[in-house]
């Protein structure tokens, strides 16, 4: 009777896929000033401003060019071939990828810790905010795109590699979109555990470590053996890198199969989240 | 039919008592190990209570409620009593136990103000910000912006960033923003205690007008009876997780603070009331200890408008005093003082003597009501200086009733306590 007379209705029960999704997209105003926000808060009262953004990726590349390019002469190559790839320009692409995959994962994984300041005051739906995570890093990916284009176009008019232009190109958005995807919903998986266990919360930084070594960001999947390459393919993020370096350069590794594969698993991941966020979050004051 | 806003419908939230969450999932493993094998719960404190599975602490207790369109209903009750719970679960925070709650329109909820502000930000960025958290869209922010910021009287400040105001621009800017949402049903938790009083007093008459302007819904949790009367037009009192009343303002206060102090006794012994805090630091400065009070003539604390009331209080003193005065102040149950009555130099006591006095006390014309009496006992010098020697904060209890109907009409009397006399007319023109 109750349900017949009134807008909307709380409840002890839950409906499981009751995910809050059109709720969240009325509160999109409120993501786009959180994103606002997280930018300039971060950089306020900084000399360089947004241009910390690729001090981090810039300073990584290069430690990795020396290290793993110069001193250990790991193969930069995803297919076996004569291309000529660049290995700064290489180990760029891969970390600016990765970095956006670890920071969003990291960053959403503390949704409720991070947010129970006004999740337990003010009802909001809680994916607002790692909607609005993916979004604010996104803004970073953005200028460590940029800055990998200058380096793109000046490796290109030097002409002694092999990156060209290539429809490929089109790829990388469909890829970025599947970073966020992944991330996200990893995540929120991860922040829903964490609102009883708090152990997750130290794996997850260090389980960030681990998996970019699991994934070809420092060298190239060339390196990886045929008979092992079906079941390293199983980590999402490996077809993620070498399809966005495949855009990007124009040439390297590229399998649709594992590449759908890929996305079956980033949106699986991604529904279980939004499945176990919204359970979690109807009560998870209570506990946190 | 009249449209319901709010209803509340057998909702209980239950707690489980002792240790949850914050666990690790080393202790969570350990824990349902020992449990396997039925041996103690090895991540338990040593010393610390043991609560059996299951054992639960019950918030709110099948509590029901309807609000109507564009009532104002306060919520009072002592601390833990459910209120806060309540609202949280109607502010969609928490999901409830058991039970239904059914909401026609957006909920506004202000448990505190200025949620999601950011220090780094400015004040119109902030404003952008709560407004947002608490559901308004960027047009309807931009809509109101500047009345928002005329409210918060931080005009001069508003592209500052808030980390350097004071905390009264903060709480100001906080409650500007909360009292200008659009939404039907607005939730509110003691926020109205911000600001300076004049700023206080604001706030309440901008409540009082959304909700009869406007005609939306107020819920309002406070412990102050004061805003309580002026802002809700009915009052719920909850005890232990129940709602004990339901309806008018005034009988809701009475109950609420009956349940807290007011004491029927005619007979009160003194000797063991909780003295005032400076004789409780140093009970040997009680030099004349006020033993034994009595109410000459009743069965009941109950007097008439402008009633004597008679009172014997019997004394013992401790060492020779001479001049002791008494003084008499009298609060309003609900926490307004009233007024004092004093008698000077009625007697003077030897060492060790015990003595009863009679008095007589007349506190001209207070409202029906209930009241409390306090006092304090002291010894005047020949420079007029005062010296306590024994005070009892709430000594007795007493309540006025209208018994021969001198007030023409019922009152609500939230104005104040005390009647003068009537106004005479002087001249006709």
């Amino acid at each position: 009777m109750i349900e017949s007379n009134f807008k909307t209705v709380i409840t002890s029960k839950h409906k499981l896929f009751d995910l809050h999704l059109r709720e969240t997209f009325r509160y999109r105003d409120l993501i786009f000033l959180l994103v606002k926000r997280d930018f300039t808060a971060v950089y306020k009262q900084t000399l360089l401003g947004p241009a910390w953004a690729i001090v981090q990726p810039l300073l990584t590349t290069i430690v990795f060019t020396i290290v793993f390019g110069n001193l250990a002469k790991l193969t930069t190559a995803d297919v076996a071939g004569d291309f000529v790839v660049p290995g700064f320009l290489f180990y760029m692409a891969g970390n600016i990828c990765f970095s956006y995959f670890s920071s969003t994962l990291n960053t959403t994984a503390g949704t409720f810790l991070a947010n129970r300041g006004t999740m337990s005051k003010v009802y909001y739906p809680r994916l607002v905010m790692p909607v609005a995570t993916a979004f604010s890093k996104l803004i970073g990916f953005c200028i460590q795109l940029a800055m990998l284009l200058v380096f793109w176009l000046y490796f290109f008019a030097q002409g002694s590699t092999s990156i060209h232009v290539t429809w490929a190109l089109l790829l990388v958005p469909v890829c970025v979109l599947q970073m966020m995807f992944l991330s996200v919903g990893l995540g929120i998986i991860i922040s829903s555990v964490t609102t009883k266990f708090r152990d997750l919360m130290m794996l997850v930084s260090f389980g960030l470590q681990l998996w970019q070594y699991g994934s070809p960001v420092a060298y190239g999947l060339n390196l990886i053996p045929e008979k092992y390459l079906a079941f390293y393919m199983l980590n999402p993020v490996t077809p993620i890198i070498t399809t966005f370096r495949y855009g990007v350069f124009g040439f390297g590794y590229f399998d649709l199969h594992y590449y759908l594969l890929s996305w079956g698993i980033s949106l699986f991941v991604f529904f279980i989240g939004l499945v176990m966020f919204s359970r979690i979050e109807r009560t998870f004051v209570d506990t946190v | 039919m009249e449209e319901f806003m709010i209803q509340v419908e057998s909702v209980s939230k239950q707690y489980r008592l002792g240790q949850i969450g914050g666990t690790t999932l080393r202790d969570e493993l350990h824990r349902i190990g020992a449990r396997l094998f039925h041996k103690e719960d090895p991540t338990k404190k040593i010393g610390a209570k043991s609560y059996e599975d299951g054992e639960i602490f019950n918030a709110l207790n099948g509590v029901s409620l309807c609000v109507k369109k564009g009532e104002r209903v306060g919520i009072i009750g002592h601390n833990g009593a459910g209120k806060s719970t309540l609202l949280k679960l109607i502010s969609r925070i928490t999901a409830p136990t058991d039970g239904a709650i059914g909401l026609n329109g957006r909920v506004a909820s202000m448990l505190e103000v200025g949620t999601g502000f950011h220090a780094e930000l400015t004040g119109r960025e902030n404003i952008y910000m709560n407004g947002a958290i608490l559901g308004m869209t960027k047009k309807e922010i931009d809509a109101k912006v500047e009345r928002i910021i005329d409210f918060s009287e931080c005009r001069q400040f508003i592209d500052t960033p808030v980390k350097r105001y004071s905390s009264g621009m903060f709480v100001k800017l906080a409650f500007s923003v909360a009292a200008h949402l659009d939404s039907e049903i607005v939730i509110m938790d003691e926020v109205l205690a911000v600001g300076d009083m004049a700023f206080q007093q604001k706030c309440i008459a901008k409540m009082n007008e959304i909700s009869q302007n406007e005609h939306r819904t107020i819920l309002y949790v406070s412990h102050n009876m004061n805003t309580i009367r002026e802002l809700c037009s009915r009052c719920v009192v909850l005890s232990h997780g129940s709602v004990v009343f339901d309806g008018d303002v005034e009988p809701a206060i009475d109950i609420y603070m009956n349940s807290t102090e007011f004491d029927m006794a005619t007979k009160v012994n003194l000797a063991e009331k909780e003295r005032l805090q400076v004789f409780k630091l140093n009970p040997e400065s009680v030099l004349v200890k006020m033993s034994s009070l009595e109410l000459v003539g009743k069965d009941a604390p109950l007097y008439g408008i402008g009633e004597d009331i008679l009172f014997d209080l019997e004394l013992d003193s401790k060492e020779d005093s001479k001049n002791l005065s008494l003084r008499l102040a009298v609060m309003a149950l609900g926490g307004q003082y009233v007024g004092n009555s004093f008698i000077y130099d009625f007697a003077q006591m030897k060492k060790d003597e015990k003595r009863k006095f009679r008095f007589a006390a007349n506190f001209g014309g207070l409202m029906p009501g209930r009241y409390a009496v306090s006092m304090l006992l002291f010894r005047t010098n020949e420079w007029s200086v005062a010296n306590n020697v024994d005070g009892i904060r709430f000594a007795f209890y007493f309540e006025v009733r209208d018994k021969e109907e001198q007030l023409k009409v019922k009152y609500n009397n939230i104005w104040s306590k005390v009647l003068f006399k009537n106004i005479e007319l002087v001249n006709i023109f």
